[in-house]
């Protein structure tokens, strides 16, 4: 870990600011471009750093945008956190409620409701695309059966997630995945 | 049109609040705790509402599940909704975050903690698969019919999943499409209507 003088964080800011308005779907989108950047150009991160950063994020709880957090921690401390969490976020955050206040303003035209009702399906299909997505990375049989019963009992019961999420835990503790 | 939700956030502190516990219980992702606290515990969004806020969430950059945040503290608070809702969902995660971040070293050696983390990671998986199928009812009546509406949701998880082609470029084609439909159908709806 380095400290960060401001001749290197306001560069690393402005990168992060331009990611934020090109993380269509989520800051994993530009995973890339920030492994370039950290790890590639400036050197504040190695590989292992770079993948352990987004593995943590994800078993966390909390948004997953968290990693960007644990990417400038690892390479600057404290400091290197603030950074790229701001920049990331700042950008994106005011242009979603610009969005969305323009849409509300005209909710009952007819542009507006077409794109709600065209988008919807689509919407829908992509959550179910993550979920895929994230079994296919580690196909075994007891992953997806885990991840079967998860998506039945999600989506045929009201059982709390918690007890989903501390079944799968102790299931990899004991070694069942 | 969509029944009404049944309730709504009393203030901005409760946005805060209700946005650190589910954000404090999405582990592998907040996106579903996040529908079900607010639609089936909550009950300030129906399903479809829910859907129409995270579409709209989708197609501007950002985090899917910040947006959805940002959006619904915007619409009963404003600024100070907004930033409310967000701040529940970033701040308390945020320290857990980077404290694990501290200790991760040592802490990932154990095949006990490597196992646990695969395991909340396939049930993480099957959470967000779940919430789909949950979410898929909310179509039943949409103004663009039901072929369409399964051709556009095929489409689309044929393009992602299985032929993993980048996001950006299903969501503008197929959006497109979706949006060029949809103001089809409507458009002679409304003049049905008249």
């Amino acid at each position: 870990m380095t400290t960060l003088t401001l001749a290197e964080a306001l560069p690393l800011f402005g990168h992060f600011l331009v990611m934020s308005l090109l993380a269509i779907g989520g800051a994993i989108v530009v995973a890339p471009e920030m492994h370039r950047l950290m790890v590639g150009q400036l050197h504040l991160l190695d590989d292992a750093q770079f993948n352990a950063s987004i593995a943590l994020a994800q078993a966390a709880p909390g948004p997953n945008v968290l990693f960007v957090a644990v990417l400038g921690y690892q390479a600057a401390g404290l400091a290197g956190a603030a950074v790229t969490l701001a920049g990331i976020m700042l950008p994106s955050t005011l242009l979603t409620i610009g969005a969305t206040r323009w849409a509300q303003a005209r909710q009952h035209r007819i542009g507006i409701r077409a794109f709600k009702a065209g988008l919807a399906p689509i919407t829908i299909a992509l959550l179910a695309a993550t979920g895929w997505v994230l079994t296919a990375q580690n196909p075994t049989a007891p992953v997806i059966l885990l991840t079967a019963i998860t998506a039945l009992l999600a989506w045929r019961t009201r059982i709390h997630v918690l007890w989903l999420i501390a079944a799968g835990a102790v299931a990899g503790a004991i070694g069942l995945v | 049109m969509a029944p009404e939700p049944a309730a709504r956030p009393s203030s901005p502190l409760d946005l805060f609040v209700t946005f650190t516990l589910l954000a404090l219980q999405g582990f592998g992702g907040v996106l579903a705790v996040t529908q079900r606290e607010l639609c089936e515990r909550k009950r300030w969004l129906t399903h479809a509402q829910f859907v129409e806020v995270l579409s709209i969430g989708q197609v501007l950059p950002g985090p899917n599940v910040v947006n959805v945040a940002l959006i619904i503290g915007d619409r009963y608070f404003g600024w100070r909704g907004a930033f409310s809702a967000l701040a529940g969902m970033m701040t308390l995660p945020l320290v857990i975050v980077l404290a694990l971040a501290a200790l991760y070293v040592e802490f990932a050696q154990l095949a006990a903690v490597a196992g646990a983390l695969r395991g909340m990671a396939a049930v993480a998986a099957g959470l967000i698969i779940g919430t789909a199928l949950r979410l898929a009812a909310s179509l039943r009546g949409t103004p663009i019919g039901g072929v369409a509406a399964i051709a556009l949701a095929t489409a689309s998880f044929v393009a992602v999943a299985l032929l993993r082609w980048p996001l950006v470029w299903v969501l503008l084609a197929l959006g497109a499409v979706g949006m060029a439909w949809a103001w089809r159908c409507l458009a002679s709806r409304d003049r049905a209507a008249r």
